[in-house]
């Protein structure tokens, strides 16, 4: 089975009309991805990064420069009608549909431009309006929904094509938590639920590519920086995750030198209260449950607990040398 | 093409078509708009050609072009400037991305419009006749019929067209609407016969579909219409399918260039711009 996104060396340059119009900007630069089937995948970057030139390109909308791009195996050039079956896209902040139908009438709309039947469309419309909690807005004009309703009414209209590969350009851009929640929650979900569906989803929140993405791409002036699963991609930063135990009644710290996977420890005992501050450096992350027991076997309280780790915010300044503004 | 394709293509066609169809009973100011406010103008040719004590037929000519100048404010204001207004809403990309002819589309929005439109001019036209008394006399049904569909064909595949280039222009296309409202009421006749501009002007203004529709309608519903006929009522017609298929095929090409060109420079998929 071909990947679901495929790029080789793709390229995208923008050439103003006029000179004085401002300068050539390489949007993408060589970009090389590969997308398998079922995969959630990230692309994380800053404004201007090349996420939304990337996404136009793999739906159809914009011609590379150079470089090839394929989508279920198919190219984004030739086979335009075939990979157009196939994808859907949502963007952030989107505003697409007219106000003056209703939020039911406007997702059959869209649903009509891929040639699905009026009663299979209007049975996945009700089904993922009572999905995302808008049931009740069916039959509100567009034009007076909220900015999450309408984002959510927009992500329907993305997924009621039954597309096998979903492209969403900042899906949750300006929306408040609960909104982002249920969009979240709604792309897990589906992405989940049939291996032969793929997401390829672009971000600036940090986050927000953490928490849902199976592997993620760093994008910056238009070159891949990396790529890899979270965990894999903080792994490469040389900070270590540490672990911060605030305990009751300790008896003594000898217990910690022989577990395997510590790299070092401190602690700090405050007399007046009682209570020992104990400070690990963990090499690896599994130790963590050792030094739990080795701190309550010695019938000690344990207080507080708190681990703190590298995020993608730290891979992304490593790489960038400057944080994901 | 497999039936399918042309079935989906079908159901896009109506999906666009149905905002069009619906709107107009959502807001109910066209009637003022579109129905009332053409009134106007015809009263006041009515109301000259009475006194000039004219033939009567002129009256009825005056009734049946401004009810037809609604079709071409449709064509001006919602057909040309629609793929724009489409691109500034953020609709544009969404289409553009469809597994389907763009054509479709563009189809949706005529079908649309016309159907909307049609509505409106048969209004104009019964409060119109009935207020001056027109008589019509309709020699055949069956060629009301033809003249009428080639007609619109010719006309709102210009309106494709347009629709087309004006995207390329951007914002300044606006002012070619206004531009294009009083000089082709002129140019095509829609107060008078247009044989009185003389062959080659009323040739030259032929290549509006409405000034050949328009004086063929006028030799079909009145009595006494060939006499200010431009040309036969076949040659009209001939004319007019030959319109057809030179708007069909030239809005299918600018469609064509308008998208590369959007894909070659990014600039149709951009909002805001
Ligand atoms: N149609 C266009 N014409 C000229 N420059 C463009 C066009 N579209 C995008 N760019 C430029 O390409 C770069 C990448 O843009 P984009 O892909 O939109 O970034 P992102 O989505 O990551 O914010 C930016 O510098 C942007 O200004
Ligand atoms: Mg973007």
């Amino acid at each position: 089975m071909p990947h679901a996104v495929e790029t080789q060396s793709l390229t995208r340059i923008f050439r103003p009309k006029k000179k004085k119009e401002g300068s050539v900007v390489t949007a993408l630069d060589s970009v090389d991805l590969r997308i398998e089937r079922g995969e959630l995948f990230g692309v994380l970057g800053p404004n201007g990064a090349g996420k939304t030139t990337l996404l136009k390109i793999l739906s159809t909308l914009l011609l590379p420069t150079s470089g090839k791009a394929y989508v279920a195996g198919l190219d984004v050039e030739k086979d335009l009608t075939a990979v157009r079956e196939r994808i859907n896209m949502v963007s952030g902040g989107e505003i697409s549909g007219y106000g003056l139908l209703t939020v039911r009438e406007n997702l059959w709309m869209f649903s009509q431009f891929y040639g699905i039947k009026s009663k299979e469309a209007h049975a996945r419309i009700e089904e993922l309006l009572a999905r995302f909690g808008l049931s009740s807005k069916a039959k509100a004009k567009v034009r007076t929904l909220s900015t999450g309703e309408r984002q959510k009414m927009n992500v329907i209209r993305g997924f009621v094509t039954n597309p096998e590969i979903v492209f969403l350009d900042e899906p949750t851009l300006g929306l408040d938590v609960n909104a982002a929640r249920a969009v979240r929650d709604f792309v897990m979900d589906w992405v989940q639920s049939d291996r032969n569906r793929t997401v390829l989803l672009t971000t600036h929140y940090m986050m927000e590519a953490d928490e849902l993405c199976d592997r993620i791409a760093i994008i910056d002036g238009g070159k891949i920086l990396a790529c890899d699963t979270p965990n894999n991609l903080k792994k490469t930063v040389k900070m270590n995750t540490t672990l911060t135990l605030s305990v009751y009644g300790l008896g003594g710290i000898n217990g910690f030198d022989n577990i395997p996977g510590l790299n070092s420890y401190t602690s700090y005992k405050d007399v007046e209260s009682g209570t020992t501050k104990l400070r690990f450096v963990l090499e690896d992350e599994s130790c963590v449950s050792e030094i739990v027991s080795e701190v309550v076997s010695k019938g000690s309280r344990i207080m507080s607990l708190q681990k703190t780790e590298p995020t993608l915010e730290d891979v992304f300044i490593k790489l960038v040398g400057r944080g994901l503004a | 093409m497999t039936e399918s394709y042309l079935l989906k293509n079908l159901r896009a066609v109506r999906g666009r078509a149905y905002p069009r169809l619906i709107g107009s009973t959502r807001e109910p100011s066209w009637f003022i708009f579109d129905v009332i406010l053409p009134l106007f103008t015809i009263a006041g040719y009515a109301y000259v050609y009475k006194f000039l004590d004219a033939r009567a037929e002129l009256i009825g000519y005056v009734v049946l072009g401004g009810a037809m100048t609604a079709f071409w404010l449709n064509i001006l204001w919602s057909m040309a400037s629609q793929l724009y207004w489409e691109k500034e809403i953020g609709n544009l990309p969404l289409y553009l991305m469809a597994p389907i002819s763009r054509m479709s589309i563009l189809a949706g929005m005529a079908v649309g419009g016309l159907f909307e439109t049609t509505i409106q001019a048969a209004m104009t036209l019964a409060i119109g006749a009935i207020a001056f008394n027109v008589v019509f006399s309709l020699a055949s049904p069956v060629m009301l019929i033809v003249v009428f569909v080639v007609t619109m064909i010719a006309l709102y595949g210009m309106g494709m067209m347009f629709a087309s280039l004006y995207l390329l222009l951007g914002r300044e296309a606006y002012h070619l609407s206004a531009l294009m409202m009083e000089p082709v009421y002129f140019a095509s006749g829609f107060y008078f016969p247009v044989k009185h501009l003389g062959f080659w002007a009323a040739a030259g203004a032929s290549i509006i579909p409405i000034t050949l529709g328009l004086d063929a309608l006028r030799q079909i519903i009145f009595p006494g219409g060939t006499e200010d006929a431009f040309l036969s009522l076949n040659t009209e017609v001939a004319l007019l399918s030959g319109l057809c298929v030179v708007f069909m095929i030239l809005s299918r090409y600018a469609l064509r260039y308008m998208e590369y060109l959007g894909k070659t420079t990014g600039r149709l998929t951009l909002r805001w711009q």
